[in-house]
């Protein structure tokens, strides 16, 4: 499992002869990688743009002049901030309390023999494997059940409340995160935390001051990829949450549509404001997004 | 080919050692068990209270007529009613099958070979290829909903890249028109889906145990007989994630037609069926349950399969 996580760094002082194979190689590389940031080149291009310029001249042009009028446009008009503190607010807890409780469960497996076991592991693994849509109704239907104290949720329900939509994500996203860390686990000695329960450690202590400790790398991986899911997350706001002002910023995109009629270039610089956190995060944390990843479809 | 018969055995040593079973629990304190019951009661609660009973949940709404507002009470129960009309009435079912389709197909296909193809390319000592990984990463940061955002901006009839680039006498309506946006939104959800199918792959090639190759080009077999014969049937484990995780892909995709269209007109897939019931017009919450319950057979047929060959292998051991 860890093998996945570190690269094998194997230095190559020779350099290789350059082939005409490997030209074309990198060329086809290169083309493709292109053709990958088209779209998004693309759409950096249009934002750069003003209204007059492609109106005018179409967008398919050299730009007459740059400017980054359009961010300051969208996050004002788009009230963007607003909209990422919603995103905030559903995301962090989201992400913390899935972590916490999958780590907890991942534990408990890992570390002692109970019969129920691999049919707990296979209940977590298929309920994340299972398309929303398949539970949407019922849970929306259960959300307007669940009565709350006003303090808890202005709505007095689970529903049209920031907190129904962290319940999901949390219940969803724990399926995922208890798989890989219940894997993880798995590979920790056993004589580690044997070790720390004949000494008489609680087996709180050996969870919370063992073995998470140890997970440290999954768990980074496992906080860089749930943040992307949570923050991308465009389905349970839309139908769990119906006043548009309390969307998280990715489903209010669709307000943010009707918001800026037909201006594309306003368009394309609100999408990437939103776009910019996950790719802030994917930018600095790569390793962590793609071992995340890589941890989840291999096993053993 | 004996080489694939070592492997195995070479394999089994280096597993992690068995455990030690039974006793355990019985010699665990009070307060022990009592802190091992919360930390597995609470979260498989959670889940269950909104995974596992809102699915059965569809289940049994399925066989009703409800619109949703008024109370239990109002649930007429109609029996297997809502499928018969689904599938003899209801207009836009059969055309959201028949997209689902094509759409797993195409994902099946296009992102599948393109990723697998550009692994292949990347797996090996190669200058930039990092550089090349993170390019082609990068769209799978971006959510179902940017992606039918940023490529508006491509397929747009007025001014839009591809037309442009095309430079067409009469300008292609690739969103607009029903015959053909299918395709256009599709290459678009397989943007975003080949760089990660292309990291999976990436991941088991790497984990191909390099002794196999190299047995199988001393025995004198091509390179491209080495990868079809050796290389890619070892990865099996990792061909199944990339089918589920298709399958499962395909089945969830929403957020793009719905940013473009709402689903419409030419973009019905069965998951807005399901969606319309509740913030749509329809408000008939029997018939969506129906829908759900068919995406979960589908789904099912993939997640049952997957779970035996993950977990299979854990009861041996």
């Amino acid at each position: 499992m860890t093998a996945t996580l570190e690269r094998p760094s194997v230095p190559v002082k020779k350099t290789r002869p350059v082939t005409p194979a490997r030209i074309a190689l990198h060329v086809f590389l290169v083309l493709t990688c292109l053709m990958t940031l088209a779209p998004l080149l693309w759409a950096v291009y249009a934002s750069l743009r003003t209204y007059d310029d492609t109106s005018v001249n179409g967008y398919f042009s050299i730009a007459k002049s740059l400017t980054f009028e359009n961010f300051a446009k969208a996050w004002e008009i788009g009230d963007l901030p607003h909209f990422y503190w919603n995103t905030f607010l559903i995301t962090v807890p989201a992400l913390l309390v899935t972590l916490l409780l999958s780590s907890m469960v991942a534990f408990a497996v890992s570390r002692f023999s109970f019969k129920f076991n691999i049919a707990l592991l296979m209940l977590f693994t298929a309920g994340n494997l299972l398309p929303q849509q398949v539970i949407v109704t019922p849970l929306w239907r259960l959300y307007r059940l669940i009565e709350l104290p006003a303090w808890m949720s202005e709505s007095e329900s689970l529903i049209d409340s920031p907190l129904g939509v962290i319940l999901i994500h949390i219940a969803f996203q724990m399926g995922f995160c208890t798989f890989v860390l219940s894997n993880y686990m798995k590979t920790i000695p056993y004589e580690l935390t044997e070790a720390a329960r004949v000494d008489g450690a609680s087996v709180f202590r050996q969870y919370w001051q063992l073995t998470l400790p140890l997970c440290r790398p999954v768990l980074a991986a496992l906080a860089t990829l749930e943040f992307t899911w949570i923050y991308n997350d465009f389905l349970w706001a839309l139908v769990l949450i119906q006043d548009g002002d309390k969307m998280p910023v990715t489903s209010a995109l669709q307000n943010l549509k009707g918001t800026f009629f037909t201006d594309n270039n306003l368009i394309a610089a609100g999408s990437l404001l939103v776009a910019l956190p996950t790719l802030v995060v994917f930018f600095v944390l790569q390793r962590q997004f793609v071992g995340g990843l890589t941890l989840g479809s291999t096993k053993g | 080919m004996t080489a694939l018969q070592e492997k195995p055995k070479a394999v089994a040593p280096s597993g992690p050692p068995p455990r030690r079973r039974g006793k355990r629990a019985t010699a665990l304190a009070g307060t022990d068990k009592l802190v091992l019951a919360l930390m597995l009661g609470i979260p498989t609660f959670v889940h269950l209270l909104f995974v596992w009973i809102p699915t059965l949940g569809s289940v049994a709404l399925s066989f009703s007529r409800w619109n949703g507002i008024g109370g239990f009470e109002d649930i007429e129960w109609i029996g297997v009613g809502n499928y018969v009309e689904i599938f003899t009435e209801y207009p836009r079912f059969w055309p959201a099958v028949q997209h689902n389709l094509i759409w797993l197909l195409f994902l099946l296909v296009v992102p599948t070979s393109a990723g697998l193809l550009l692994a292949v390319l990347l797996d090996r000592e190669l200058r930039f290829s990092r550089i090349y990984q993170s390019a082609l990463y990068m769209p799978m940061v971006l959510s179902l909903a940017l992606v039918g955002f940023i490529w508006q901006l491509i397929y747009t009839p007025d001014g839009g890249l591809l037309n442009s680039v095309l430079g067409l006498d009469k300008p292609v309506d690739w969103i607009g028109d029903s015959d053909i946006n299918l395709y256009a939104v599709m290459v678009a959800a397989a943007w975003r889906h080949t760089g990660y199918i292309m990291l999976l792959y990436l991941a088991g090639l790497k984990s191909v145990d390099p002794a196999l190759k190299e047995a199988a080009s001393l025995d004198g077999a091509s390179a491209s007989q080495t990868f079809f014969r050796v290389t890619f049937p070892v990865m099996k484990p990792v061909n199944i994630v990339v089918a589920v995780v298709t399958v499962i892909e395909a089945l969830r995709a929403f957020d793009i037609v719905y940013v473009i269209n709402k689903g419409r007109n030419g973009l019905e897939l069965l998951s807005v069926l399901v969606t319309d019931n509740i913030i749509g017009e329809a408000s008939r919450i029997g018939r969506g349950s129906a829908v759900a319950v068919i995406l979960l057979t589908i789904s099912l047929g993939v997640i049952i399969p997957y779970l035996y060959q993950v977990f299979s292998k854990e009861n041996r051991t």
